[in-house]
């Protein structure tokens, strides 16, 4: 796939960036069954912005967004802790933290397709109430636990891989299964390609919108489940923090057009792989980790002008002319019409 | 001659946002009042415009922003930042604040106006770019220095220290004066002046703007730069609050000003809206947060969930209000 | 009667765009204190040259007399300067500031750099008298009316000192009344002597207006008449134009149908088509007669519930039902190929298949998808029966020419096995072949017992396909007429013109 190429080049170079300044970069070794190294390490602290931007990636598609994905990260394990805490089993602990996160998607996704809320706005409303929701459960204090299976989830080792890791594969699995085996990527396409053509082609367009914030919602869920188990504790107020920025930086990496439509889910995990290397390769090649934003933000600026037409109708406009049609030529010949 | 009456309502509806917000607080004034000894004193009022002035700067520029159609993301950022710059500049190199601070409102207003050109030049979402300029402010407070700086400045900590008095034993900070003014030129920006209407024709329609003959491009980059400024400002004012210079400071701010503007009453989609709704909503913020710490038992995170359950009440009730004007 | 000089003469206007020449030597001259009709059917060119005209588009040849100097406006602002005024269909107004400043944001009167609020709305209020009207000028225009709307539209116009004033299109949403009140405007503006250019496709209000009138066929001139010299019959003519079709002659015929499939008794929709009866039956072609405008597209988008009824009921084979959806007509098995295929038709970043698919995959639910190898054998079997080109599934849609994106959509449909098809303008835009082909297969499907609902600007082809017309004219079904031999474009275009009263 040709739209790709550029996310791939860009991690390829990242990646041989950290060999300049760490020679064992790519070496992978098995201590105690369980696989370590650099790479390893990206996979796993890099597994929460997967999740959560698979999930954000469907919402894109449909033409929306959702800002509220880091307060349901918090909540969610504030829940679990809480529930473990309380001497829940984790099994009912994971159940009762899904759930909610489901029930809060279903929200957003109500106020979006129901209600007709703008995303932004709608998703604005959770985000900002969420995170006191999150400090709420866990009553502003950082609630830390033992509970070696919850440990499990996001800092535990299963055939040898980190089971963060693991679980990403499924939920990309899943992810995959839905929307490329089963029809819903189609519909989520149709109905953020073209709205009202897909209205009148049949598209229930409420339902699948509901779903899609349900499901972005889940993968929040499980990703705040991970971040909490990584480090045995919730913390409402910082768990999860901003993470819905990293997310949708991912998903535009990875090529999805933030105006609704084709989505990648391969694009999307390479996405948020550049972010978690870029994260790692500040550290290793000793620029202070703070600047992390900064390269962020040119990262940003440079992805969103590529994408957009006119910064390339004024930057690579001796191209333009052999380029097939622009959208705005055919509008005027319309027009006319 | 024909006459034509037609379907005009007898109260002017474009008050009545701004009239529930003004209502909402008086109603959160007299029931603190009643529950609570010693909180229904003017000195309340004048307390929530003393720790809330940087936050009533910041939301005016983000009410011109919001009122074209548009959001700025980057505010909280550009605020610290500014707190940064000042703190840094007159710990390290020693500068005078009167040197400092234009500086300090050249740059954050120089941010504005980048973003607001590379919104409007490639036609890229406000959400985004404001997004970028968010994680670039923020960036280089890091890069300044990850600690807090504490600014020990004479002439700064003493204008930090000044208290205006009012009568009956009432005072105010000059921040709050500074904000005052802000409030009121912007007033006069939006209603008297050729801009502010433009600010208003953009935020309706952008395409009826054009076609109007209305500077369009000029007036989505010049409210960015606003927002800009008035950032700056802010950072400055609190940087007066704080006396130090944070990386830290202002997180979620961008958050806490348009919840202020969209409970003021302005519409998010533009086009609707008063900046004494604005004042209102950063006044009803700064109530809830008194409130919570006269009761005492309250922990402070209910002040996030009162302020989402008011921003929902507000959305629906502002999507129910243009649902009806529509048809 | 002396004619007095032109305000604006165009001559010999071209216009190209890539693949289409949209204007062709068109001449235009407004007379002062005239309302002049710019008349044509779709694509003829009416928009393109209001567009050359207040400089949207540089002409690509001809030129523009203003007042006896030639002009090259490079912006409506600039045209608007020079005394071009145009008001279009859509108010481009904002409708959340006042009626005052919706006259004269840009140019409001200012005292010390301030806005004079008092002296605007004394203004406002003034040159809204001047129209015979009195508004609250401090209210939001959002309280008013789409016609008042107009009016403040035609108000901030005027008050550049216009010489002439274009309307394009401004009748098209009004009611009765608000268009007598509009036309009140217009003769007063006309006494002031001002060139008024007026758009519309009710043939009654041209004739109420107008005094002169230019007609365009397919980007040409047809020629400049005196509204009151020229019948309608022949102005219908004009513009639709007798073009001798090579194609073959297809006559359809009347025929008895026995089992109705769609019945409906009094349908109709506030503001855009008045309550109609109309009964489709099972293997019939039933054709939509009428100009632009005249009510065909919303009523086939009333039959496949993609509008609510206002008023009226529905039966389906004999049985009462209410089409609120498309998913409710879907489930009756009607499918509707919109005559806006952009916007509402196909989902441009989908392939073909994935755009051939979507309707029945709709109905299946996203649960259950469409077996790939179900998939390609429907996609690749109407591939090959309508002939698509690129003959690849794979193709994005967004990258077909015009006649293949039709296809498209058609295979959507016809993959759902409709009983009833809808067609509005299922030919237009794309080449003869393509056409001929498209005609064909509707001939066929019906001869299979599939009933088809047929909407197209051009009679030929209407009478070419239909077992009966049904003919519009200004919102309203006026006639219904069996295609038997005596039906001819000439009765057709008599029926139009004159609305079914004297036939």
């Amino acid at each position: 796939m040709r739209r790709l190429l550029w996310p791939v080049v860009v991690l390829v170079l990242l990646l041989v960036l950290n060999v300049f300044f760490t020679p064992s970069f790519f070496s992978i070794e098995v201590k105690d069954g369980h696989l370590y190294g650099s790479l390893i390490d990206i996979l796993r602290f890099g597994a929460p912005l997967i999740l959560v931007s698979l999930g954000m990636t469907l919402v894109i598609a449909t033409g929306g967004i959702d800002l509220s994905v880091g307060s349901v990260v918090a909540i969610a394990g504030a829940l679990a802790c809480l529930q473990i805490s309380q001497d829940a089993s984790v099994f009912t602990a994971v159940v009762l933290a899904l759930g909610l996160s489901v029930v809060l998607g279903a929200w957003n996704g109500f106020l979006v397709a129901a209600v007709g809320i703008q995303p932004i706005i709608a998703t604005l409303i959770l985000m900002v109430a969420g995170r006191g929701l999150a400090q709420l459960i866990t009553d502003g204090q950082i609630i830390t636990i033992n509970s070696p299976e919850y440990k499990l989830i996001g800092g535990g080792y299963w055939l040898t891989l980190p089971f963060s890791v693991i679980l990403v594969i499924i939920v990309l699995g899943i992810t995959a299964f839905l929307t490329r085996r089963l029809a819903l990527g189609m519909l989520i396409e149709s109905v953020g390609g073209n709205a009202e053509a897909s209205r009148l082609a049949g598209i229930r367009s409420r339902g699948i919108i509901i779903m899609v914030y349900a499901f972005a919602a889940l993968c929040a869920g499980v990703a705040g489940l991970m971040i909490s188990s990584n480090v045995s504790s919730a913390d409402g107020n910082n768990a999860g923090l901003w993470i819905e920025l990293d997310a949708i930086l991912a998903v535009v990496i990875g090529g999805t057009s933030l105006s609704g439509g084709r989505f990648s889910l391969s694009g999307t995990v390479l996405g948020a792989l550049i972010i978690q290397t870029l994260t790692t390769t500040i550290y290793s090649i000793g620029v202070p980790p703070e600047t992390t934003l900064l390269f962020k933000a040119l990262v940003v600026t440079a992805v969103c002008l590529i994408q957009s037409p006119s910064f390339r109708a004024k930057v690579f406009r001796r191209r333009g002319r052999t380029a097939p049609p622009s959208p705005a030529a055919e509008e005027k010949v319309r027009v006319t019409a | 001659m024909t006459t034509l009456t037609l379907g005009r309502t007898s109260v002017p509806a474009k008050y009545l946002p701004v009239l529930v917000t003004g209502c909402l607080f008086v109603a959160m004034f007299l029931v603190g009042g009643i529950r609570y000894e010693g909180f229904a004193t003017g000195q309340i009022i004048l307390n929530v415009f003393i720790d809330n002035g940087f936050l009533l700067v910041v939301a005016v520029g983000m009410t011109f922003v919001i009122l074209t159609g548009g959001i700025d993301l980057s505010v909280g950022s550009v605020v610290a930042l500014s707190t940064m710059i000042s703190a840094s500049l007159m710990a390290g190199p020693g500068w005078p604040p009167y040197l400092v601070v234009p500086l300090v409102l050249l740059i954050g207003s120089g941010l504005g106006l980048v973003m607001g050109y590379i919104i409007h030049a490639f036609d890229i979402q406000p959400f985004i770019v404001t997004l970028a300029g968010m994680f670039l402010a923020r960036g280089l407070c890091y890069t300044i220095g990850t600690d807090s700086i504490p600014i020990e400045d004479p002439t700064f900590t003493a204008f930090a220290q000044t208290r205006i008095d009012l009568f009956a034993d009432m005072w105010i900070s000059p921040s709050v004066v500074i904000a005052l003014v802000v409030v009121g030129v912007a007033a006069y920006v939006l209603h008297y002046t050729r801009f502010g209407r433009a600010v208003y024709a953009t935020g309706g329609s952008e395409q009826s703007a054009l076609l109007m003959g209305l500077p369009v491009a000029r007036t989505k980059v010049t409210v960015y730069t606003i927002s800009g400024f008035c950032s700056a400002l802010g950072g400055v004012l609190l940087s007066f609050y704080m006396l130090s210079g944070y990386g830290l400071h202002a997180v979620g701010m961008e958050l806490d000003a348009i919840a202020a503007v969209v409970i003021g009453g302005t519409l998010l989609t533009g086009g609707t809206g008063f900046l004494l709704g604005t004042v209102l909503g950063v006044l009803v913020l700064g109530l809830i947060q008194t409130i919570i710490s006269f009761e005492g038992t309250l922990s402070s995170w209910w002040t996030k969930i009162f302020i989402g359950l008011l921003l929902f009440v507000f959305i629906l009730l502002q999507r129910l209000f243009s649902a009806r004007t529509r048809r | 009667m002396a004619v007095p000089a032109p305000v604006l003469t165009m001559s010999g206007i071209g216009k190209q765009f890539p693949g289409v020449k949209a204007l062709d030597g068109v001449d235009l001259r407004l007379l002062p204190g005239e309302v002049h009709a710019l008349m044509g059917e779709n694509g003829a060119g009416k928009s393109t040259l209001i567009k050359v005209l207040t400089g949207v588009y540089p002409a690509d040849a001809g030129t523009i007399e203003l007042g006896g100097a030639t002009v090259a406006f490079g912006s409506p602002l600039e045209a608007q300067q020079a005394g071009i005024s145009t008001v279009y269909q859509e108010v481009n107004l904002c409708t959340n500031l006042s009626v005052a400043e919706n006259i004269f944001i840009g140019r409001e009167p200012r005292r010390f750099g301030r806005i004079d609020w008092k002296r605007m709305r004394a203004r406002a209020n003034e040159l809204l008298s001047r129209l015979e009207l009195s508004l609250d000028v401090s209210a939001p225009l959002s309280t008013y009316s789409l016609a008042i709307q107009q009016m403040v539209a035609i108000a901030r116009a005027i008050d550049v000192d216009a010489r002439v004033l274009i309307l394009d299109e401004p009748t098209s949403s009004l009611d009765a009344d608000e268009v007598e009140q509009l036309f009140r405007v217009m003769r007063r503006l006309k006494e002031e002597g001002i060139a008024i250019l007026f758009v519309s496709h009710f043939l009654d209000q041209i004739y109420e207006i107008s005094d002169r009138m230019t007609i365009l066929r397919n980007g040409r001139l047809v020629g400049e008449y005196l509204t009151k010299e020229l019948p309608q019959v022949e102005l219908v003519a004009k513009m639709i134009g007798q073009e001798l079709a090579a194609l073959e002659r297809l006559h359809g015929e009347a025929k008895v149908f026995a089992r109705p499939l769609i019945e409906a008794r009094e349908l109709g929709r506030a503001g855009a088509i008045e309550p109609f009866s109309l009964t489709i039956h099972e293997g019939e072609v039933v054709g939509l007669a009428g100009l632009l405008g005249s009510g065909r597209t919303e009523i086939a988008r009333l039959l496949f519930g993609a509008d609510h009824a206002g008023t009226g009921e529905i039966a389906v084979s004999g049985s009462q039902t209410s089409l609120r959806t498309p998913r409710a007509a879907m489930t009756h098995k009607i499918a509707f190929c919109s005559e806006n295929r952009k916007a509402d038709g196909l989902v441009p970043d989908l392939t073909v298949r994935e755009n051939i698919i979507l309707a029945l995959q709709a109905t299946r639910g996203w649960t259950r998808p469409v077996p790939r190898e179900q998939q390609d054998e429907l996609v690749g079997k109407y591939i090959k029966a309508l002939r698509i080109s690129p003959p690849n599934p794979e193709h994005l849609v967004r990258n077909l020419s015009g006649g293949n994106q039709q296809k498209v959509l058609l295979a959507r449909w016809l993959i759902l096995e409709p009983r009833l098809l809808i067609l509005d303008e299922p030919t237009r835009g794309i080449d003869v072949g393509a056409k001929t082909e498209i005609q064909r297969l509707v001939a066929e499907l019906s001869d299979g017992g599939m009933a088809v609902l047929f909407i197209s600007a051009e009679l030929e082809e209407v009478l070419r396909l239909s077992h009966k017309v049904e003919v519009l004219r200004d919102r309203r079904l006026v006639a219904e007429l069996p295609n038997d031999d005596s039906l001819t474009t000439d009765v057709l275009m008599e029926t139009i013109a004159s609305g079914g009263r004297t036939s």
